[in-house]
C-alpha cells in the first residue's frame, strides 16, 4: 500500500499547476530539439541547467527530465519524415520508419512509434516506482569501500560499452576523474591544479563544462561538417491511427523491446542506441518475413522505439536510487540537483520524497503529453524542420551564454567556457568522446572522497574492496564486462552494434 | 594507405593524454602523496594522471601500427570565432551591460557559418535579443543591467 501512497504524492505534485506547466515546456523542448537534428537533449539540458536555479527544485527536474524523454519522441519523428536522425537513438527507425513514409504509411509508422513509446514509458514509470525503493534501501547501507566499487563498475562499464574505441574511452573517463579533482581538497584545503586563479579553488563549473564541450565545441564541429540537410518535400499526412493490423504486427515487438530496453537502460553508459539496435536485430530474427525488414516493416518501427524510450527512463533508476548517473544526461540531471543544493544519493527518496515520486509521476504525465500533443503538432515539427542551421546556432550560444554566466554572474566561468569549447571540439575531432569524461567528472569527487574513507576503515589494506561481499559482487561484475568486450570474438558484434 | 602523423586520430590523441597525465604528474608533485592509510591530496591526482599516461602511450603506439586519419573538417574559422564571441559577451557583460553584450555575441557568432547575410542577421539579433531580455531578464529576474557596466 505504500507504493499506492507514494504514487498519490507523486501524482499530487506532478498534477499541480506549475508543474504540469514546466512537464509541457519540458517535453515541448524536448520534442522541438528532438526533431532538430544537430542539436540535442545533451546540449539543451547543460544550456538550460543554470537558467533552472531559479525554479523549485522538483519543477526543475520535471522539466529536465521532460526534455530528455521528450528527444527520443520528436528524434522518431525526423527519422520517418526525413530519413535523418533526429537523435542517434533513432537511427534505427529510419530503415523502415522512413520506408513506410515513402510507402504514404507516415501516419501509423509516427502513430505507432508514438504508441510504443508510450507503452514503455507507462511500463519502465511503473519499474522505477517498484524498484526504486527497495534499491534505495539497500544503497544506503553502503559504506565507503562498495561506493566505490560501484562507482568503479559504472565508469568501467560506461566507457567499454561507450561508442568506439575503448583505450580512449577508459583515458577519457580518466581525464574526467582528474578535472572533477580541480579545486581545494577538503581534507588538507590544499588548492589543487587551480594555475594559481582563486576562482578554480572551488573547482571547475559543472555547467562550464558540459556546455563549453556538448554546446560550443559540438556547434563548431557542425559547422565544420558542411552536411547539406535535405528539406523536406513532403506529403500530407493523415490518418495517423494504425489499424488493426499493424496493432496486431506491432503488439509483440513493443513488449519485447521495452523489455529489452528496460535492460540495458540500467546499465550504465549503454545510450538508447544500442537499446533500439539490439531490439531492431532482435525482431528481425523473431520475425516469419525477415526480407520485409528495411523494405517499410512496422515491426521495425515499433521495437526499437519502444526500446529506446525505456531505455531513456529505466536510466533514471541508477541515477536516483544510487547517485550514479547512468549515462552523460543522467550526469547532467545530478548536476541539476546538486545546483539545487540537494545531494544526490538514495537519500532523496526518503529526505524528499515529494521530489522522487514528483519526477516519476511527471514522467508518466509527460508521456501522455507526448502521445496527444504531438500527434497534432506534426505539421509544426515539418515546418521546424526547414529552420536553417545559421539561424539555430547563434541562438544556441545567446543562451548558452546567458545561462553561464548566470550561475555565478562571473566572466571568469564565461572565459573557461571558451576554453572547453575548443578542447570538446578537438576531443570530437580525435573521437575521444566527451560522455564518459562527463561521467567521470562527476563522480571524481566522490570516488576519491570514498576511496579515502574505504582505506581509512581497512587501516591501509586495499583487499578491502574485495573482502566486502557487495564490493566483491561489483569488482566481478566489472571484470566480466570488460572480459566480454575484450574478447575478439564479441568486439566484432560489438562494432556492429555501435556502429 | 599512408596517414601524415599529423592527422593520424590515434596518434594526436596519444600526445593529448601524454600531455595531459604529463602536467598532472608534475604538477601533483607539490602535493603531498600521504600513505595508502592516509592518503595526501597528491595520491588519487597521481594514480590518475599514470593512467592517462599509461593509455597516451598506447593510442601512440597503436596509431603508429594502425593508422586512421582524422575524420571530418577542423573547421578553423568557427574554431576561432565562436570561442572569441563567448569571451567578448564575457567582457561586455561587465563593462557595458547585458543587451550590448548579447547583440555583439549573436552578430560575431553569425560569422562562424558558412553564410553571413546581413539583414537575416539583423533580424535574428534584435529577435533573440528582445526573446532574450523577456525571458531572463523580465521572466526569471536575473539582476543586470541592459546597458551599463557592473
Amino acid at each position: 500500500m505504500e507504493l499506492f501512497n507514494n504514487l498519490i504524492l507523486g501524482f499530487t505534485v506532478a498534477l499541480s499547476l506549475q508543474n504540469l506547466m514546466y512537464c509541457f515546456i519540458g517535453v515541448f523542448l524536448g520534442t522541438l530539439i528532438g526533431v532538430l537534428p544537430g542539436i540535442g537533449p545533451l546540449a539543451t539540458i547543460a544550456m538550460l541547467l543554470p537558467i533552472t536555479f531559479n525554479v523549485a527544485p522538483t519543477s526543475a527536474l520535471i522539466m529536465l527530465a521532460g526534455i530528455y524523454y521528450g528527444a527520443q519522441y520528436g528524434g522518431s519523428t525526423t527519422a520517418i519524415l526525413v530519413n535523418l536522425p533526429g537523435e542517434t537513438s533513432a537511427v534505427v527507425t529510419t530503415f523502415d520508419g522512413y520506408q513506410m513514409a515513402r510507402q504514404g504509411r507516415a501516419g501509423p509508422a509516427l502513430g505507432i512509434a508514438a504508441i510504443g513509446s508510450f507503452v514503455a514509458g507507462t511500463f519502465c514509470t511503473m519499474l522505477i516506482a517498484l524498484f526504486g525503493p527497495p534499491l534505495a534501501e539497500m544503497a544506503l547501507k553502503f559504506g565507503a569501500p562498495e561506493y566505490f566499487s560501484l562507482m568503479l563498475m559504472g565508469l568501467v562499464t560506461a566507457a567499454v560499452l561507450a561508442h568506439g574505441d575503448m583505450a580512449k574511452a577508459l583515458a577519457m573517463t580518466a581525464l574526467g576523474l582528474l578535472l572533477g579533482v580541480v579545486g581545494t581538497d577538503v581534507n588538507s584545503g590544499m588548492a589543487r591544479f587551480s594555475f594559481g586563479f582563486p576562482e578554480l579553488t572551488d573547482g571547475i563549473g559543472f555547467v562550464v563544462l558540459a556546455v563549453g564541450v556538448f554546446a560550443i565545441g559540438e556547434i563548431v564541429s557542425n559547422l565544420g561538417d558542411k552536411e547539406e540537410r535535405q528539406i523536406f518535400t513532403g506529403q500530407k499526412i493523415k490518418n495517423l491511427w494504425p489499424n488493426k493490423q499493424d496493432l496486431k504486427d506491432s503488439a509483440m515487438p513493443i513488449m519485447r523491446g521495452t523489455l529489452l530496453g528496460a535492460f540495458f537502460g540500467v546499465l550504465p553508459g549503454t545510450g538508447p542506441s544500442i537499446a533500439s539496435f539490439s531490439s531492431y536485430m532482435l525482431e528481425k530474427k523473431m520475425s516469419k518475413h525477415p526480407e520485409k525488414f528495411g523494405k517499410g516493416a512496422i515491426e521495425g518501427v515499433a521495437g526499437p522505439e519502444s526500446a529506446n524510450n525505456a531505455d531513456a527512463q529505466t536510466k533514471f533508476i541508477p541515477t536516483l536510487t544510487l547517485g550514479i548517473p547512468a549515462s552523460a544526461t543522467m550526469a547532467l540531471m545530478l548536476g541539476a540537483l546538486t545546483i539545487q543544493g540537494i545531494a544526490p544519493g538514495p537519500q532523496v527518496m526518503t529526505q524528499k520524497p515529494d521530489l522522487f515520486w514528483g519526477l516519476v509521476a511527471s514522467m508518466w504525465v509527460g508521456n501522455l503529453m507526448l502521445v496527444l500533443l504531438n500527434m497534432p503538432l506534426i505539421g509544426l515539427w515539418v515546418s521546424l524542420l526547414k529552420v536553417p542551421y545559421r539561424l539555430l546556432f547563434p541562438a544556441i550560444m545567446a543562451f548558452s551564454c546567458i545561462g553561464i554566466y548566470s550561475v555565478n554572474n562571473s566572466a571568469f566561468e564565461i572565459y573557461l567556457t571558451a576554453i572547453f569549447g575548443v578542447v570538446g571540439f578537438i576531443w570530437l575531432r580525435l573521437e575521444c568522446q566527451p560522455a564518459p569524461l562527463l561521467l567521470g567528472f562527476v563522480l571524481g569527487p566522490l570516488m576519491e572522497e570514498n576511496l579515502r574513507r574505504a582505506l581509512l576503515i581497512s587501516r591501509g589494506d586495499p583487499t578491502v574492496f574485495f573482502t566486502r561481499p557487495i564490493s566483491l559482487g561489483f569488482m566481478i561484475a566489472t571484470a566480466i564486462i570488460v572480459i566480454i568486450m575484450v574478447l575478439p570474438a564479441l568486439k566484432k558484434r560489438r562494432a556492429a552494434i555501435t556502429d | 594507405m599512408k596517414v601524415e602523423l599529423k592527422n593520424n586520430k590515434r596518434f594526436l590523441s596519444g600526445i593529448m593524454f601524454l600531455i595531459v597525465g604529463g602536467v598532472a604528474i608534475y604538477m601533483a608533485q607539490d602535493y603531498p602523496m600521504g600513505t595508502a592509510l592516509r592518503m595526501g591530496p597528491g595520491y588519487f591526482p597521481i594514480v590518475l594522471g599514470g593512467i592517462i599516461l599509461l593509455f597516451g602511450i598506447w593510442e601512440l603506439i597503436i596509431g603508429v601500427l594502425k593508422p586512421d586519419p582524422v575524420k571530418g573538417n577542423w573547421s578553423i574559422r568557427a574554431l576561432i570565432v565562436l570561442p572569441l564571441a563567448t569571451v567578448i559577451f564575457g567582457i561586455a557583460m561587465e563593462k557595458v551591460g547585458f543587451i550590448p553584450a548579447l547583440v555583439t555575441l549573436i552578430i560575431v557568432s553569425a560569422f562562424a557559418g558558412d553564410e553571413f547575410k546581413v539583414w537575416e542577421v539583423a533580424g535574428l539579433a534584435v529577435g533573440l535579443t528582445i526573446m532574450c531580455t523577456l525571458i531572463f531578464i523580465y521572466g526569471l529576474g536575473l539582476p543586470y543591467p541592459l546597458f551599463s557596466g557592473h
